[in-house]
Formats: structure tokens, sequence, C-alpha cells
């Protein structure tokens, strides 16, 4: 055999090899893909039956045609000449998730937060790295030391004086909180040793720029992208937060998504079958349909690191 | 040349700005993290439901590590407590050795330039996907498919397949239920580790796996002998960071049940503190055990936290820092002693 034939050989093997490696790793991507997808389509399709077709076949791949009547149940709005039973119904999940009231809950929270987080941590950031003064470098140690102190440990006394304070059923305790992230205040201070020129701000002072307004017209336009990438990360952590919104929030008027989710998931009684999933539906729908929009960004914040929960 | 407004810059202090930015966080923080903290700390020396006010001293502690306390339905809260934490490290377990080789098997194909992969950027935003969703809409979600009797989708279509020939309780099984959490967590965790491992592996100088290409070294050698040790710190931090999360393990575990409680089978040490403190009114709620349980789980995080915290530590930094104490210090001595010779 020429050398030529044999160098020919062994390129073809190579391509071949690297062409079965890659549509195998293919496949194992498609399977996971799917098993990440299936249980958000199936949760979809079965929202569009109704309790009866469910009992008797649960097993749906395809979509029917009673997404309006559950709509209709959930949303308490049956027709005149409705059944006691189905009257009953409705009134249970208009009672425990009331969409809009949910929503607009969720909303108050999960914006309030974010705007705060984002703010103060780009201010403490600000204060930490443009200056330099004696307790910087203890400051610094404190909130990284903390960073990782889980919610948890202190929930029982936070509960508790939340109740001496009588801030239960009060959106306070879950929205000032956010004003101290120390996890965004270590991502915002190696964002600005890393792009922040400190000339700028001496520049400023020259120019006559009071310390707040350098920070409010200078700092924070320069400081976007970590911005964006924390609001993100933020609303997203505080709407799904059920942990926290569940032991203050108490009263059915305050309750959020997270909370509405759980208590359809405890009802024993006239449970219906196809309101439960579109109460999945509708509690999942929103974030992935966010998601996607802005997973470019999210999927770089990630690679960037220090946003695990 | 430094101008003369240049100049009387310098000569201001701004350390006040520097105090006055970041006082709300402080202010914060100690109102609503610290003071609870140390308000946790005291409960746990305190009684339970309406002796919540008297002073117990260790009691709760040796109810829950010992089981030898004193006040009534004390013996069960330790079988309790233990059970909870058996509880948690299992699934953490069974959550994140599936998911660490998942990841890592991913991250590595992900980043290989050999392999041509069409749609990566598709597949890594739908392997992350799951880590967005709120935790409690996911245990619903599983809830009312993996129900427990044939008319839940995932038995009723095993059934029609004759996959299997009774229901599989997913829900109430106590090894199935376990299963099933470490399943979720799985699914909900393996996107977000795998791009932390990406951007970990993509930092590794690339002419390392150029040169052992040449040198004819194969891809699983490449990944043993390159990968691997490199990646060490990296994986390190996950598994602490995951440890700790592990030991939070709270709304799947808590939401993934049929009926009005929580299922015992899958009750995690976050569990028992949440259900402890959130039974009832203040007066029906076990404030001492709850406090007691968060800062057992306390005093592990800061262990497992002085781990990460020592590994991650900058050592040039460090070293630095040392040479100029020393230097400091050398400086110091002489100008001592030329103090004394004059």
């Amino acid at each position: 055999m020429s050398m030529k034939q044999q160098y020919g050989q062994s390129k073809d093997n190579y391509h071949a090899k690297i062409i079965i490696k890659s549509t195998l790793i293919f496949i194992v991507c498609l399977l996971l893909t799917l098993i990440c997808l299936i249980p958000i389509y199936i949760i979809i399709v079965n929202a569009t039956h109704a309790h009866l077709d469910l009992t008797a076949n649960p097993s749906n791949f395809w979509f029917g045609g009673s997404l309006g009547d559950n709509i209709k149940t959930l949303m308490n709005k049956l027709p005149d000449d409705a059944s006691k039973t189905a009257i009953r119904v409705a009134r249970q999940y208009n009672n425990s998730f009331n969409v809009g009231r949910g929503y607009l809950n969720s909303l108050i929270i999960a914006g309030s937060t974010t705007i705060l987080t984002v703010f103060f941590s780009a201010l403490t950031a600000y204060g930490l790295t443009v200056y330099d003064f004696k307790m910087s470098g203890p400051a610094y140690t404190f909130i990284i030391g903390v960073m990782m102190i889980p919610v948890q440990v202190s929930s029982a006394g936070f509960v508790r004086f939340m109740y001496s304070l009588g801030l239960i059923n009060n959106f306070i305790p879950l929205i000032v909180p956010a004003i101290a992230a120390p996890a965004v205040i270590f991502f915002m201070v190696s964002y600005m040793k890393s792009s922040f020129p400190l000339d700028i701000v001496e520049a400023a002072r020259i120019d006559g720029c009071g310390e707040l307004r350098t920070f409010l017209t200078i700092a924070i336009p320069m400081m976007k992208p970590a911005i964006a990438v924390q609001a993100i990360f933020a609303f997203v952590a505080n709407w799904n937060n059920y942990y926290t919104q569940n032991m203050i929030l108490k009263d059915e008027k305050f309750a959020t998504v997270p909370i509405m989710i759980s208590k359809v998931l405890a009802f024993d009684k006239n449970v219906d079958k196809g309101v439960n999933f579109l109460c999945v539906t509708l509690s999942i729908l929103p974030i992935v349909i966010i998601y996607f929009i802005l997973s470019k960004f999210i999927i770089a914040g990630v690679a960037l690191g220090g946003v695990k929960e | 040349m430094a101008s003369a407004a240049q100049r009387r810059i310098k000569a201001i202090s701004y350390a006040k700005y520097g105090y006055m930015f970041i006082a709300p966080f402080f202010l914060v923080y100690c109102f609503f993290q610290i003071w609870p903290l140390i308000y946790t700390f005291i409960l746990s020396f305190k009684g339970n439901q309406s002796a919540n006010t008297e002073w117990v001293g260790f009691d709760n502690y040796s109810t829950i590590l010992f089981g030898q306390g004193t006040a009534e339905g004390a013996p069960g809260v330790q079988t309790e407590f233990l059970h909870a934490l058996g509880n948690t490290f299992i699934l953490w377990f069974g959550n994140f050795v599936p998911q660490i080789l998942l990841s890592l098997l991913l991250a590595v194909w992900f980043t290989d330039a050999k392999v041509k992969l069409p749609g990566k950027g598709f597949f890594k935003v739908v392997m992350y996907m799951p880590n967005i969703i709120t935790a409690a809409s996911v245990a619903a979600l599983y809830v009312s498919l993996f129900g427990d009797s044939k008319n839940y989708f995932i038995n009723a279509t095993m059934l029609n397949l004759g996959l299997i020939s009774e229901p599989i309780k997913f829900v109430s099984g106590p090894v199935a239920s376990k299963i099933m959490v470490m399943f979720i967590q799985t699914w909900l965790w393996f996107g977000n580790t795998m791009i932390m491992l990406m951007s970990g592996i993509m930092g590794i100088n690339p002419s390392l796996f150029e040169a052992a290409d040449i040198d004819g070294a194969s891809s699983t050698q490449q990944f043993f002998k390159i990968t691997i040790p490199l990646l060490q710190p990296i994986m390190v931090y996950t598994l602490v960071t995951s440890m700790i999360g592990g030991l939070q393990m709270f709304d799947i575990p808590y939401l993934f049940h049929t009926g009005a409680r929580f299922s015992r089978e899958l009750e995690t040490v976050a569990v028992f503190i949440y259900y402890n403190f959130n039974k009832g009114t203040v007066d029906q709620a076990s404030y001492g055990y709850a406090g007691a349980a968060s800062i057992i789980i306390f005093a592990i995080t800061a262990a497992l936290g002085s781990i990460t915290f020592y590994m991650n530590r900058d050592k040039d930094a460090i070293a630095k820092k040392k040479q100029r104490k020393k230097a400091e210090k050398q400086y110091k001595a002489k100008m001592k002693q030329g103090g004394l010779s004059i």
C-alpha cells in the first residue's frame, strides 16, 4: 500500500469517526431536549381536556376542545344552568387560584425586589470599589462571608420577628430585604473591577459633578450589562420564591402564583383535572415565554458564574 | 502633570461617601438577616408551643440530637429529625451524582471543537430552561403527570403500552417518590451545572488540547489527563455549593404530594424546620426545635463554606500580603533600632 493510500484511508477513518460521534451526541442531546420539553407539552395538552374526558382516558397526546370551558370554570364564569357541583368546583378554583390577582401580586413583589436589588447592589459595589476607606476591606470580606448563608437558617427568627412587628400578610418583609443581596454585590464588584475605569470618577469631580450624581449618571449607565443580567436573575428568583412568600402571606388576598399553585395541589375534594392542568400551565407559561425571549442574556449570565441560588 | 484642581481634589477625603454608599446594605442586612439569625439562636434555647417564652437551655438540642428531652412528645422529634437528615442526604446524593456526570459529559461535548453539533445554542437554551420554572409549579407538574393511580398520565400510558401491570406509586411510594424527587432535582439543575462546567472548560488553555492532539492522545485520554485535573477547582466549588443547596432542598420535597400534608417519606431538614415554625399560630409552632435544627444546619453550612473559601482564595494575593507585612515589620524594627541608637 502506498503512502498516499494509507494516508487517505486514515483520513477517511478519522472523518467517519467524527461523523459517528457527532451523530451520537446529537441523538443524546435531542433526547434530553425532549425530556425537558415533553412534560410541559403534555401539561398544555391536558389543559385543553375536560375532567370527564381525562378520567376516562388520562393518556392524551393531542389537544382537546375544552380549553374554553376550563377557563370559564377557573374564572368562575359558568353558564346559568350549571350544576351545583360545577358551581362549587368553580368557586373553589376561583378562590384559590385567582390568576389575575396572583400575577399582580407576584409582579408587584418580583418587580420591586428587582429594582431594589440591582440599584442598591450597584450602589454598594460602587461605594466599595470607588472609595478608599478604612472599612471597605472588612466590609467586602463580610459580604463574601455571608453570601453562602442559606435563608432557612434564619427563617424561624425572621417569621417570629415579623409576627412581633405585625408584618405578616404584608409585602414589606418580602420587598425591603431585597436591598441587601450579597451575591449580587459580589458579582457587581467583580464587574466594576474589570470594566469600570476609576479615572472617570476623578474627571467628573474636576468638572464639579457631585458624588451621587456621578453614580447615577455615569456609573449606572456604564454598569448596564451587569445590571441587566442581575435584574433578570433577581426577577426570576423572586417570582419563584415560594418559601419566604408562603410563610409571610397567609391571606388569600395576598397569595402569589407559587402559593396559589401549592393550594391547588392540596385540593382533595371537587378536583377538576382539566382545570388543574390549566392552573399549572398558567403558572409556568409567563416565565417560560420571558425565558425564551431573554435566553441569550440568561445563558451568558450563568456562564459568568455566581448565580447559583 | 497634576493641575491645581486635581491636587485639590486629591486632598479632599471622600471616605464619608464610601460609608454613605454602603450604609443601606448594612442597615437592611442587620435588620432583616443578622437579627433574625441571632433571634433564631435565642429561640433555640427557648421552649416550644405555648411555652415559647420559657428558657430551656440546651433541651432542644439534646431532644433533637439524642432524644433526651423532657418535654411532651419529645422522643418523636429525634426520630423525625434524623429521618429528615437521612432523607436530605439520600436525596442530595441521588441527584448530585447523575447531575454532575451528565453535566460533565455534555459540557465536554459542547466545548469539543472536533464535534460538529448543529443547534448547539438551542440545546443549551432548552436544557437550562427547567431551572427558571417556579419550583412549586414543577412539583405540581410532576404530581399531575406521575400520580399514583391509573388515572394519571404516566401510569395510564404505561398500562396502555403494557409496560407495567400495576400502577406504580410515584408520589406516595417510599422508594419511587424519592427516585422521582432525585429525577426532578436533576432535571432542574443539570443545565445550570453544565453551563458552569462549560465556562470552566473554556477557561482551559486550548493549546493544551492541540498539543495533546498532535501527540496522538485520544479524547478519553484528554478528558482524564487534561480536563478533569484542570477542572478540579470548579468541581470542588460545584460540589460544595450543591451540598449547601442540598441542605436547603425544600420546594420539591415539600410539595411533591397529594392531599393536605407533605410526604413524610420526602421530609428533608429544611421541611422539618419549616413545618415546625410554620404550623398554626405563634403559640402552636415549635420555634425551639426549628431554631435548634437551624443552628445545626448553620454550623454544617459554615464548615462547608469555609472549605470553598479556603480553596478559592487568591493564593498570590495572600503571598503578597504576607510579604508586605514582613517588609513593614522589618522597616518598623529598623526604625526602632535607629531611634534607639540616636
